[in-house]
Order: C-alpha cells, then sequence, then structure tokens
C-alpha cells in the first residue's frame, strides 16, 4: 500500500501570488526604508543625546505641579467651553450641509458643491484651520470655536449625508403615497431612521471636539493648549506634566461619556 | 359584563412615549444646550468680529491669488519628509502595538496588574494628540523629522493596540483552544492561534492610521517637528500669502491621493 | 524500615497500567454548577468509546478534564500510571502532546493553510521561532503529507483551512490531531456540524484510524444511532455521573429511558444486526 514517498519539505505559499512579488514586496520595503531614512538626514548623535535628555524631562515632570492649578482649570474649562459651544454651532450648521450633500434628497449642482466642500475641509488638518482663524479673528477662544464648529460642521454633515443616503426608500415612498409634503417626508421617514444614529455621531463629535480643543490652542487658538505650549517654551516641565495629566483625564471621562451615552442610545 | 367590545375605551391621545420617557429626553436634551449657551457666553464672542468676517476672508483669498507655482518645487522635498515621517511613524507603532496589545487584551494579558499597566499605556498614547507629542519630542531630540516620527508612532501605538487587543478578545476560542491542545507553549499560541485571527484586522488598521497620520504630519511642522508643516507655518507669519495657498494645494494633493490609496489597499484585503 | 519499603516498590498484580483511568473525577464550575460528580472510567485497551448524554450531562467537561483544557476540581486521570492533574505547567504541555483532540467546530486556525495547521500537531517539538518560521523537521512534514493522503486530502497542502467544506475540515482537525503521534483521543461531537453522510464518514475514518494506530478514542456524541455503529463500548452520562457503561448492543430502549428520559426509542436505535458491515466489522 505504502509506495507512496512523501515529500519531506513543505514551504507556506507566498503572500503576495507568487515567490518573486513577494521577494520584491520585501526588498522594495528594505530600499524604502533607507532611502526614507537617509532622505531625513537622521542625526544618531543628536538621537543618542535625546535619550538623556528625556530621562531628565522626566525627572524635572514629577513631581508633577498642580500649584497654578487656577490657571490650568481656566484652560481645561476654556477648552471645555470650546468643545460644547462648537459641538452646538457644529449641529446646527450640519443639518442643511447633510441635507445637501445627500445625492437622494438634493439637486445634483447642490449635491456637487456640498461634497466638494466636505472633501476640502475634511482634507485640511484642523490646525490649518485654527491657524487661519487667528488671522482672521484675532487670538483666542473665538478662533478656536470657529475651527471646531467648522470642523464639526463638516464631519457631522458628511455622516448625516451617508445615512440620509443609506435610508431604506420603502418608508420614504410609503409616507410619499399618503400625499405627503416635503417636509412632512423628511420627519416621518426619513428622521426616524436617521435619528439614533446621527444623535450617536453628535456625542461622538463632542468627544472629538475635547480632544481637539487641547491641542489646536498651539496655534494660538485657546484652550488648555496654549497654556500647554506656553509651558513647554518656557521649560517648565512640571508644570506641563500636570497639564498633560489633566487631559489625558478630561480625554478619557470625555470617552467614557461618550461610549456611555452611546450604549443607551441603543 | 354586557358587552366587553363595547365597554372597552380607546384613548383619545396617543404619544409615542410616555411622558416619563420624553421628560427625561427633553431634560438631557435641556442640559446639553444650556451647557452649550452657558459655554459660548463665557467665552465672551466679539460678535462685531464677525460683521466684517466674510469681507476679511475674501481679502485674504484674494491676497492669495494667483498662486506663485514657481515656489512648488521647494516645497516637494518637504512633502517627501512629510510622508516619511507618516511611513516611518506608523511602522514603529505597528512594531509596538502588537505586544502592547496582547498586554492589554483581557484574554492574553499575564495578570491583572499586566493588564492594568496595558492599558494605561493605551489610554496615555491616544488621549495625546500627535501634535502635543510632537511638543514632548522636540524637547527631546531637537527640532526635526525624528521628533516628529516619534510624535506620530507615539499616538498611532495606541489607536492600533486598542483595535487590535479588541479584535484578540473577540478572537474565535476554539481555535485558540485546539491549538493549546496539541501541547503549544502560550508564545506559538499566541503567534500561530491568536494572531493569524487578528491580522486583517491590523493591516486594517495599520493602513487607515498611515492616512490620518499622512495628514497629522501636515502640522507636525507648526511645533518644529519636521515636515512641510514649517514651510506652511513660515509663509503664513511671512504674509506670504500666494505661497501659502501653492503649500495648501499640495497638502489638498498629497492627503487626497494616501487616502486614495489607503481606500484602495483597504478595499483589497477585505 | 525493608518492610515498608519492599511494600512500596512491589510489582503490581498490574505490571502494565491502564491506558487511561480516571478515578473519582469532578468538575464543580465557580457558578457553582456541578458539571461532573464521582466519574471513574479505565480504558485498557486500544478501543473506541462513545460517550453519550443528553446536552449539559457533562460530556464535553469530562474529555476536557482530561487534557486539562478545564480544571478538574478533584480526582485524578492517569494516562498510561501518570497522573495528569498533577503535571505542572510545563509537564502539562509535554503530556497534552500525547493526546490528540478532535473538536465540534473544527477549531482549525482559518486564515492558515491545511498544511500549517495539521503541522501544528507538532508544535509541542518544536522552539517558538522554528514554528514561527514555519521550520519542521523533514520527517515531519512527511507524515503530514502522508495524513493528508490518507484522510483523503491529498494535493489540498496550500488551501486556505476557510476555503475547505465541514467535512473536509474535519478531515483536516484528524489529520491535526493524528500528527501528534497520540496515545489517546479525545473528540468532542465530531460530527454534529456535519450532515448525516459526512457524519458516518467522519466516524468511520476516525474509526479506522484509531484501531490501525492502536489508540485508544474517547467519543463524545449525542447520535446514538451513530455511537451503536461505531464504537465498541458506550458510557453514558446522567448530571455528571455515569449511568450506563457497557457494549453498544446492550443499549436497548429501557437503558436510553434512564438516560434521556421517557421517549419511543425504537426508530433511535438500530436492530444490532443491520448496516454491520459499514462500522463495527
Amino acid at each position: 500500500m505504502s509506495a507512496t514517498v512523501y515529500p519531506t519539505s513543505w514551504r507556506a505559499p507566498p503572500l503576495f501570488g507568487s515567490r518573486l512579488r513577494q521577494q520584491l514586496a520585501l526588498w522594495g520595503a528594505c530600499a524604502y526604508l533607507v532611502w526614507s531614512i537617509s532622505d531625513l538626514d537622521v542625526d544618531v548623535n543628536r538621537m543618542l543625546a535625546g535619550f538623556p535628555r528625556a530621562l531628565d524631562m522626566f525627572a524635572r515632570m514629577i513631581p508633577p505641579d498642580f500649584s497654578r492649578w487656577r490657571l490650568l482649570l481656566d484652560g481645561m474649562v476654556e477648552s471645555l467651553q470650546m468643545a460644547l459651544a462648537a459641538t452646538l454651532f457644529g449641529i446646527v450648521l450640519s443639518l442643511p450641509l447633510g441635507l445637501a450633500a445627500a445625492r437622494n434628497l438634493s439637486p445634483r449642482p447642490v449635491y456637487i458643491a456640498a461634497r466638494g466642500f466636505i472633501v476640502l475641509g475634511r482634507t485640511l488638518h484642523e490646525v490649518i484651520i485654527a491657524i487661519f482663524c487667528v488671522k482672521l479673528f484675532g487670538f483666542g477662544a473665538v478662533a478656536g470655536l470657529i475651527t471646531l464648529a467648522f470642523a464639526s460642521a463638516i464631519f457631522l454633515g458628511k455622516m448625516l449625508a451617508e445615512d440620509i443616503e443609506n435610508v431604506r426608500t420603502g418608508p420614504v415612498e410609503a409616507v410619499r403615497a399618503t400625499g405627503a409634503g416635503f417636509l412632512q417626508v423628511v420627519t416621518y421617514s426619513i428622521v426616524p431612521q436617521v435619528l439614533a444614529r446621527t444623535v450617536g455621531v453628535m456625542i461622538y463629535r463632542l468627544d472629538a471636539n475635547v480632544r481637539h480643543s487641547t491641542v489646536i490652542g498651539i496655534v494660538g487658538a485657546g484652550g488648555i493648549g496654549q497654556t500647554l505650549s506656553a509651558s513647554f517654551s518656557r521649560y517648565d516641565y512640571d508644570f506641563s506634566a500636570a497639564i498633560l495629566l489633566s487631559i489625558v483625564a478630561l480625554v478619557a471621562l470625555g470617552e467614557w461619556f461618550s461610549d456611555w451615552v452611546r450604549r443607551r442610545l441603543r | 359584563m354586557t358587552g366587553a367590545a363595547a365597554a372597552k375605551r380607546y384613548p383619545e391621545v396617543w404619544r409615542r412615549r410616555t411622558r416619563a420617557e420624553s421628560a427625561i429626553g427633553w431634560g438631557w436634551t435641556a442640559a446639553l444646550a444650556l451647557a452649550a449657551a452657558w459655554s459660548v457666553s463665557a467665552l465672551d464672542i466679539e460678535w462685531a468680529f464677525f460683521a466684517d468676517a466674510h469681507a476679511q476672508a475674501a481679502d485674504l483669498l484674494a491676497r492669495m491669488w494667483p498662486p506663485r507655482w514657481a515656489y512648488l518645487p521647494s516645497v516637494l522635498h518637504p512633502l517627501i519628509e512629510t510622508i516619511h515621517i507618516a511611513t516611518l511613524g506608523t511602522a514603529i507603532a505597528v512594531v509596538f502595538s502588537v505586544p502592547l496589545a496582547f498586554l492589554a487584551a483581557r484574554n492574553t494579558t499575564l495578570n491583572g496588574f499586566t493588564w492594568g499597566i496595558g492599558r494605561a499605556l493605551l489610554v496615555a498614547s491616544r488621549s495625546v494628540n500627535t501634535i502635543i507629542w510632537g511638543l514632548v519630542f522636540v524637547a527631546i531630540f531637537g527640532p526635526g523629522p525624528v521628533a516628529g516620527i516619534a510624535a506620530v508612532a507615539a499616538r498611532s501605538v495606541g489607536f492600533l493596540a486598542k483595535l487590535v487587543a479588541e479584535a484578540i478578545e473577540e478572537a474565535d476560542r476554539g481555535q485558540i483552544e485546539a491549538v493549546r491542545a496539541t501541547g503549544a507553549s502560550t508564545a506559538q499560541v499566541y503567534w500561530l492561534a491568536v494572531l493569524p485571527q487578528v491580522m486583517p484586522v491590523l493591516i486594517g488598521t495599520s493602513v487607515y492610521r498611515w492616512d490620518i497620520n499622512v495628514r497629522e504630519s501636515s502640522v507636525l511642522g507648526f511645533v518644529g517637528a519636521g515636515g512641510i508643516g514649517l514651510y506652511l507655518y513660515a509663509s503664513i507669519n511671512q504674509f506670504a500669502w500666494q505661497q501659502v495657498l501653492v503649500i495648501l494645494v499640495a497638502i489638498l494633493a498629497v492627503v487626497l491621493v494616501s487616502e486614495a490609496v489607503s481606500a484602495y489597499i483597504r478595499g483589497r484585503i477585505s | 524500615m525493608p518492610g515498608v519499603e519492599s511494600k512500596a516498590h512491589a510489582p503490581r498484580s498490574d505490571p502494565a497500567p491502564a491506558l487511561l483511568a480516571i478515578e473519582g473525577l469532578e468538575k464543580v464550575y465557580p457558578g457553582g454548577q456541578r458539571a461532573l460528580a464521582a466519574v471513574d472510567i479505565v480504558i485498557e485497551r486500544a478501543q473506541v468509546v462513545a460517550v453519550i448524554g443528553s446536552s449539559g450531562a457533562g460530556k464535553s467537561t469530562l474529555i476536557r478534564c482530561i487534557n486539562r483544557l478545564v480544571e478538574p476540581s478533584a480526582g485524578r486521570v492517569y494516562l498510561r500510571g501518570v497522573d495528569v492533574v498533577a503535571l505542572g505547567r510545563r509537564e502539562l504541555r509535554r503530556m497534552r502532546r500525547r493526546i490528540g483532540m478532535i473538536f465540534q467546530e473544527f477549531n482549525l486556525v482559518e486564515r492558515l493553510t491545511v498544511m500549517e495547521n495539521v503541522l501544528s500537531g507538532r508544535l509541542g517539538s518544536v522552539g517558538f521561532f522554528a514554528a514561527a518560521a514555519r521550520r519542521y523537521p523533514p520527517q515531519a512534514i512527511a507524515s503530514a503529507f502522508e495524513l493528508l493522503d490518507r484522510v483523503g486530502l491529498a494535493g489540498y497542502q496550500n488551501t486556505r483551512a476557510d476555503a475547505l467544506s465541514g467535512g473536509q475540515r474535519q478531515r483536516v482537525g484528524i489529520a491535526r490531531a493524528l500528527m501528534q503521534q497520540p496515545e489517546l483521543l479525545l473528540v468532542d461531537e465530531p460530527t454534529a456540524s456535519l450532515d448525516p453522510k459526512t457524519a458516518r464518514q467522519i466516524m468511520r475514518l476516525i474509526r479506522s484510524l484509531a484501531l490501525e494506530r492502536q489508540c485508544p478514542a474517547l467519543v463524545n456524541i449525542h447520535d446514538v444511532a451513530l455511537a451503536q455503529d461505531f464504537s465498541d463500548r458506550v458510557i453514558a452520562l446522567k448530571a455528571g455521573r455515569v449511568v450506563f457503561d457497557g457494549t453498544p448492543q446492550a443499549l436497548t430502549p429501557e437503558v436510553l429511558t434512564e438516560i434521556y428520559g421517557e421517549e419511543d426509542w425504537n426508530r433511535t436505535i438500530r436492530p444490532v444486526d443491520d448496516d454491520a458491515d459499514e462500522g463495527t466489522q
């Protein structure tokens, strides 16, 4: 029966279709690594010098200095206010934007314009928008508020538009068949389908705004980021540590809150 | 009981929710609206600013036009640097995120203490924005792309590890049990039964994070951590608005292309 | 004390210990649910032992306590005279290599190839890095190919497990277990996820491989007819206790009523001589 001789070696089939392509991918990755690192002019000595400096910085961060808690609290509260207010404005602005960017609802030219606006706004980082807002409205929380409101409106508008596009058409037709007008169709067949998800997305955005509000201060748009940036430039590392810990706590809290609310919504 | 059907009384008012339910719903809405209104008023907004904002914006746009295309060649290298920062930072993050994910997943961590450490690292990494990480690493490594790479890696490691840890917790227990039953060591079980199951998540989220990181790297220069952001910041401060427009268009193009590449790769995986 | 010593080392009346001896095995889950209560089973020679019983009777817990995928609460499990329950982590891993296991849901690593799944039966004997680099000894690879041929999957080595049908997956699962050159096969509901025809084929394969390799097999199975056709001995569990231990022929309607409760059993069990050529030759 067993005259068959079985092979004694076996190699796993290649990941990328053929061994040649797998080799090419491997060598390509290596070549990229070499090219990018040499292209970046990585100064090894300076990097090595960084490690003792990091230790020194850590040593100076401990213990974190909470003695200037008023300043810290002011910054945190301002960040939180920016986030809340921006979410509110963002929601208001996102409603027309979302309706306009829904393919199944708005006329073609409006749809294209709204989509183009969303793509443009999403691509540019909040900090870039913030720096323009600082140029337009001056330093401070207002620039931050407008930045976050703008970014929120874009994000919420996009999500809303996608939800509306994914609405099941049956109920819409059914309501339309009863002779309802446009607004009635929207409130009775589209709103119920997208409401729960949209509220969830809004809460998520509030959480995201809390996170973003901690950073746009770096270009002067108010909030705790401005305080943090200042403390770094003055080498007040123990105060920086206190700010960083507060940010981590605030963000973790915001995330927990947003998760909690969204779980209850379901 | 004569004529049970006739005695049946129908309510004259129909409500979708009970009074208590809608009260709670409205309570939440009101609380949020109040908080937002308080925020708006507390921020001391100078509404007069808004009166001429559109004129200012139009003025800014007018000064940007026409873009100074001659400036484009000198931003090509910083653009490439931006992509390098994103790619190398993501690559480092991928390497570190796998052990961190195993540490932070309930079913693969060693004990409660290591799980706590893993979770704490996840939260710390994720709560601090890339740019703030940039601030920290510029203080350590000095200005330049190395700080940018470290910042991208520091932020991404938590992002990747969180999603991979969730995938590990959802991995099929049966496959793990079967490999364990062959007498494999814990390391072998993790490598041969758990890792293959989470591989699609790891690759998918890495590619997704890479495209977010290209966008993040475009502003790392604001804090001195390398890339195109440095040039954007400098041009804005010099009021060289025509250069600013060129840089914005360049960033737009790079981010859009990387987004398309990432979407294409993720589409191929699933 | 020479008297005591000689007594301790005295040759036992039975020089070769039983292949498997389970003594007073108990399992109480953390919730307080008692899955096994004082189970005693001895398997003296290579035979196929079917374990039947209704859902929740403790069948699955029983075989998982043997290789300690589930930790028993009390009792002893001896494999060729070695107490599995007393082993430390390292020795337990070594012991698990000697026990092959086959699962209801096949439990193949879905995203790996058939060959990688079969070779994972040898994980216990290669180091971590060798396994990670898929470097196995040549004899291991040859016997993996031979096993694939034996279970009827020659040529499938490079197919990914998630591309196979249920029956094919179970064949890979069988090959993986036999790759361990086991001294005992633990088989957990091997046919519950398969259609009736494939189920019979799989049971026939398990039976012939177990007898061919002189390896006892403990098979959890809820299908009484399959148990009768393909086993040498049937053990029935009810609420964690052994309530029947005998030949398949001894499974009468009265016995089944005791195991499962009142029901018309005449359509479930076969007359003993029917279909005999197919399984138990």
